[in-house]
């Protein structure tokens, strides 16, 4: 087996019980090398738990972990060689500059004096911070703290990154910033270990997805697998005329052969469709019965929806 | 020290894949330091941690001042005729005392550290496992120091004239921060497995003010019942105090000198172990 073969992640059964709450179940995960793998799922799902046990952070209570093919327990001092962490909260000094966060690390990874500094520099115009980069950290925002976080996390060039919902508090902009970031430190060859709650997020980065809940995989795949086998979405209509409400409720459930919700909003309809072109054929039927409709909108399933859809499998 | 420009509303940040491509452009790995450079490293970083906030030398500076005047000058009179003459028996108690007291900061700070998600970090990386605990240790030696100091010169102002001279005086500081680096193992213990900072000071405080007061720091134990006297005999601070004050007099007890050598081994030898079993299962 030549080393491009060996998975970046291997687990098989893990667990990690704190009391009574078996937070990791018997978690399987395979991660290919060199992509951006999502760990999807919500929170008290184990997502941390796990990503703790792979990064030496915590002892699994049972079952095995493979990090290049390096046991996470008898050979963690290897693994710590070949992983970062960028966890949920920052993990760097806050009563410390930038720079001195940077330096230390850049010493503690082996650097002499003069090599830490010129790769903290570099590293601070890379994520652009130099303009901070003699600030207390705890002078930054949410997303400089976090660019900050991730640049600490890239100082040794990692062969496995784990990003622990990075993104998870930011504005906008920040968040954009952020998957350009993780998108640049894949290309480099690193794999990235990304847990998020969003569906979005790992939609946008993630060349394959695990559904986590209750401390197993629900679900695995490529998004489009993942979407593909719970349905295009859900329709939202809204009506010009709250009276015509029951007569569009009737003309939707004949077009989509599904059952349709009423919404809060008395003007509002919405169901769940298998397949997009039903839905394009439901919005001619309701111009064909004189209904005005306003909105008509057909959304991509949120997480809520994959993960109901997933839960509701698992307990059939 | 910091200068607060806030972010620069001119062009938001893009990032540039070739700028961050080019950092992490696998060039030789330097080899893993070693577990004194690595220590050293930590300590460096307690050494910043003072710098920009250098209000929280007040403790080893204040505190210490506070002390040393107030048990003078509240017991001098009625203990030993004048305070003049306590101050020659009480400065080395009194800055055993102090020294020892600040060490349960030590714990503080690891707990606070814990809280913050940045010992996350240091755990993942390939350095000497207890780096990160003696480093703060070491900046903590710098805080003893400190705090030494003060009380000496405090004392010499106040007429404190030890007949040890400079020697017995260093020597005694010495023995002193020996000691508490390695009684400060015990509070880095409390530190990781007390889930607050506010427990870690409460178990320091129902621990340090009985093997304080109950020494003799103050007082001549010949004078305390037999029950209390059993009790100081077995306490290491009142060791510690009795080979002190003995250096400062410049009539070393090598006995008492011994007893803290092998008590501070054996506190590191144990206490360090714990912590460090706690660190990595933590």
């Amino acid at each position: 087996m030549s080393a491009q073969d060996v998975p970046a992640i291997e687990t098989s059964g893990l667990v990690k019980v704190f009391g009574t709450t078996r937070a990791v179940d018997g978690l399987d995960l395979t991660v290919p090398p060199g992509t951006v793998y999502g760990v999807l799922g919500p929170n008290g799902a184990g997502k941390t738990t796990a990503v703790r046990m792979l990064a030496t952070l915590l002892r699994p209570d049972g079952g095995q972990a493979r990090v290049f093919g390096h046991d996470v327990l008898h050979e963690a001092d290897t693994v710590r060689g070949l992983v970062s962490l960028t966890g949920q909260y920052a993990s760097v000094d806050e009563e410390m500059t930038g720079t001195e966060n940077l330096v230390l690390l850049g010493r503690l990874l082996g650097y002499r004096k003069a090599a830490a500094r010129d790769r903290s520099e570099q590293l601070m115009v890379a994520f652009g911070l130099t303009e901070a980069a003699g600030r207390l950290v705890k002078t930054y925002s949410g997303g400089m703290r976090r660019r900050l976080d991730i640049a600490a996390s890239i100082l040794s060039t990692p062969r496995l990154l784990f990003l622990d919902e990075p993104t998870t508090g930011l504005d906008p902009r920040s968040r954009n910033q952020v998957w350009d970031i993780v998108r640049a430190v894949v290309a480099q060859g690193t794999t990235v270990l990304l847990t998020t709650q969003y569906l979005d997020e790992a939609d946008h980065l993630a060349a394959r997805i695990a559904v986590i809940d209750a401390g197993r995989v629900i679900a695995e795949g490529t998004p489009g697998e993942l979407k593909a086998s719970i349905g295009a979405g859900t329709v939202h209509v809204r009506l010009r005329d709250a009276a015509q409400r029951p007569a569009a409720e009737d003309v939707l459930a004949r077009a989509l052969r599904t059952p349709v919700q009423q919404e809060a909003d008395p003007v509002a309809l919405s169901a769940r469709v298998d397949d997009a072109e039903i839905a394009a054929a439901a919005l001619a039927e309701l111009a064909a019965a004189g209904i005005v409709v306003d909105e008509f909108a057909l959304g991509q399933p949120s997480l809520d929806e994959v993960f109901l859809a997933l839960t509701d499998r698992a307990a059939a | 020290m910091t200068t607060t420009t806030s972010e620069t509303t001119t062009v938001p940040y893009v990032p540039a894949a070739e700028t961050i491509g080019a950092v992490m452009a696998p060039g030789a790995r330097p080899p893993r330091p070693s577990a004194l450079s690595a220590s050293i490293t930590f300590g460096w970083r307690a050494m910043l941690k003072i710098k920009h906030v250098p209000e929280q030398l007040f403790d080893v500076t204040a505190f210490p001042i506070m002390m040393t005047l107030m048990f003078t000058y509240l017991f001098g009179g009625a203990l030993a005729g004048s305070t003049g003459e306590y101050l020659q028996y009480l400065l080395p108690g009194i800055m055993v005392m102090s020294v020892v007291m600040i060490t349960m900061y030590t714990g503080v700070a690891v707990n606070n550290d814990i809280a913050k998600g940045v010992f996350d970090r240091f755990r993942t990386l390939p350095v000497w496992r207890p780096a990160a605990l003696v480093g703060n240790l070491l900046g903590d030696v710098l805080r003893y120091l400190l705090a030494s100091t003060t009380i000496v010169v405090v004392g010499l102002i106040m007429g404190f004239r030890p007949p040890g001279g400079i020697v017995g005086v260093l020597s005694g500081v010495a023995l002193l921060v020996i000691f508490s680096f390695a009684f400060s193992w015990i509070w880095t213990m409390f530190g990781l497995f007390l889930r607050s900072e506010k427990s870690v000071m409460g178990i320091s405080m129902l621990v340090l003010f009985p093997l304080t007061f109950l020494s003799n720091v103050f007082v001549d134990p010949a004078t305390m019942p037999g029950w209390l006297q059993a009790f100081v005999d077995v306490n290491p601070i009142a060791h510690l105090v009795a080979a002190v004050r003995s250096m400062m007099n410049g009539a070393w007890d090598t006995g008492e000198v011994t007893w803290v050598l092998v008590s501070a081994a054996v506190l590191t030898v144990v206490f360090g172990t714990i912590t460090m079993r706690l660190y990595n299962r933590k």
